[in-house]
């Protein structure tokens, strides 16, 4: 009784997933934990504007520390954000080789009236963030391709590694791809799981505009300020 | 006026098919596009050619019948409208226009503009009815209806099956079309016995036929010639949702242990 129970909610769930709408679930379920994760790095990063306190800590550097002050905490957060982006990705792929194979012979011409530029390309937004991430932790998490990466100390590591023009510019790009990405996907999260009405989805989707341009001003503003010599 | 036509020509499934070029003068700016076509094909018999293929039937665009690309766009440029009820006075002389049919791997072309929609039946049959006792006819006020859900149902109900929704759409998905029928029944008293496994019925066979699936691009809105809002592809994925989840099978004993 009991395999059969197992058996059976195993396949609920895949019948759940097989079915395209499923896989878009996933993806805005994922999508909500990661928006929620680059609006909170986002406001912890900009404490790189803070100045130091009268021991002579940075502010950020302190925040830093917090962060780590429980391994346990802080992989738990890891692996939740890990298995978001694991199974975003993966959705993504399985959408997007359903797509294709759905249409095999293209359009001589095409047209793209009344569709958002973002919308179109969140096939190429997304992989290109993805390798962002990737190089993202090797520069500021393990200090792999920094110039001179010391743990913990991140006001130091956030000016060292944002000195290197072509670093930087990369940030910029990425952050720019990121606005694109949540430009739509922060109101297209809640149209999979459902939830439309004509007086909340135009809000929403303004709402989400607004959300883009700040996290990508946000973050696009550390890098300048190191290059422009504000933040030293 | 003066069009210049570049149609997609494919004498049948199997064979590959090509762009060919046609030039027309003298084509009046009160010719429906499909009357344009009639004068095309009137051309191409009087040189022995083979006419262009496309289909229509009430050139009225409430039957949809008719449909294909015009410079990538499904039923061409005037929105709300079926390709039979476009005229030539919506392009000017020395346009250049390339018709194409839908493109999907659900839809294969029959021959030159036709494809076979059939898929969209059989999605329908998986899902989009109701059970009811057939038999003399109930009292018209027998179930209370909200007018507001009427005029909802109703304008999901208009949907004509053209299929310019998945021809749109990047993903070549027919979740529009799904979604209208979806919540045409399931936003009235009589459609609530079925209304989730509908949900999931449909949606599955909509897949099973080869449609992508939606990624909330609303090319598929833009392009639908009875303005069938995106709110029901957002309905559908709401009841495909319960659906999957609180499925149950039937009770063994048929409800009585």
């Amino acid at each position: 009784m009991a395999m059969s129970a197992t058996a059976s909610s195993l396949a609920r769930v895949s019948r759940f997933y097989e079915a395209p709408v499923g896989k878009k679930v996933v993806m805005a379920v994922t999508g909500m934990v990661l928006v929620g994760f680059v609006l909170g790095h986002m406001a912890g990063n900009l404490q790189i504007y803070l100045p130091a306190g009268a021991d002579g800590v940075y502010a950020i550097d302190r925040y830093g520390a917090l962060l780590h002050a429980s391994e346990e905490l802080l992989w738990g957060a890891r692996l939740v954000l890990l298995a978001s982006i694991g199974l975003h990705i993966w959705s993504a792929i399985q959408l997007a080789t359903a797509a294709n194979a759905a249409r095999p012979v293209r359009y001589v011409r095409h047209s793209s009236l009344h569709s958002s530029y973002a919308s179109r390309t969140m096939y190429w937004s997304g992989p290109i963030i993805g390798l962002f991430i990737v190089y993202h932790l090797l520069h500021f998490t393990t200090g792999t391709v920094h110039p001179d990466y010391k743990y913990l100390s991140v006001h130091d590591n956030v000016v060292k590694g944002f000195s290197v023009w072509y670093a930087s510019a990369f940030y910029i790009v990425a952050m720019s791809l990121l606005c694109l990405h949540l430009y739509h996907g922060v109101w297209s999260m809640f149209q999979s799981l459902g939830f439309n009405h004509p007086r909340y989805t135009p809000r929403l989707q303004f709402g989400a505009k607004v959300f883009a341009l700040l996290i990508a001003a946000g973050n696009i503003s550390i890098p300048l300020a190191v290059l422009t010599g504000l933040v030293k | 006026m003066k069009i210049t036509l570049n149609v997609w020509r494919q004498a049948s499934p199997a064979e590959a098919g090509r762009m060919v070029k046609y030039e027309l003068d003298n084509v009046s700016e009160h010719m429906s596009f499909l009357e344009m076509l009639d004068v095309l094909n009137e051309q191409l018999i009087g040189k022995g050619e083979l006419p262009v293929s496309f289909d229509h039937d009430c050139r009225e665009g409430i039957c949809g019948s008719c449909g294909f690309v015009i410079n990538g766009v499904p039923h061409g440029p005037r929105r709300g409208t079926t390709v039979c009820q476009l005229h030539m006075r919506e392009f000017k002389s020395g346009d250049e226009l390339f018709l194409e049919p839908w493109r999907a791997a659900a839809f294969p072309v029959i021959k030159d503009l036709v494809v076979n929609r059939s898929a969209f039946d059989r999605i329908i049959q998986a899902g989009g009815f109701v059970s009811i006792p057939t038999g003399s006819a109930p009292d018209g006020n027998a179930i209370p209806v909200p007018k507001k859900d009427s005029d909802r149902a109703m304008s999901a109900a208009t949907c004509i099956g053209c299929g310019a929704c998945v021809a749109a759409c990047p993903n070549a998905s027919a979740s529009l079309f799904t979604s209208a029928k979806v919540s045409h029944l399931g936003l009235l008293p009589q459609g609530q016995p079925e209304r989730y496994d509908r949900a999931v019925k449909m949606v599955n066979q909509a897949k099973e036929e080869g449609f992508g699936g939606c990624t909330n691009i609303g090319l598929c809105e833009a392009v639908c010639p009875k303005n069938i809002s995106l709110e029901n592809i957002a309905r559908m994925n709401r009841d495909f949702t319960v659906g999957a989840w609180t499925y149950r099978e039937a009770a063994a004993e048929g409800g009585a242990a």
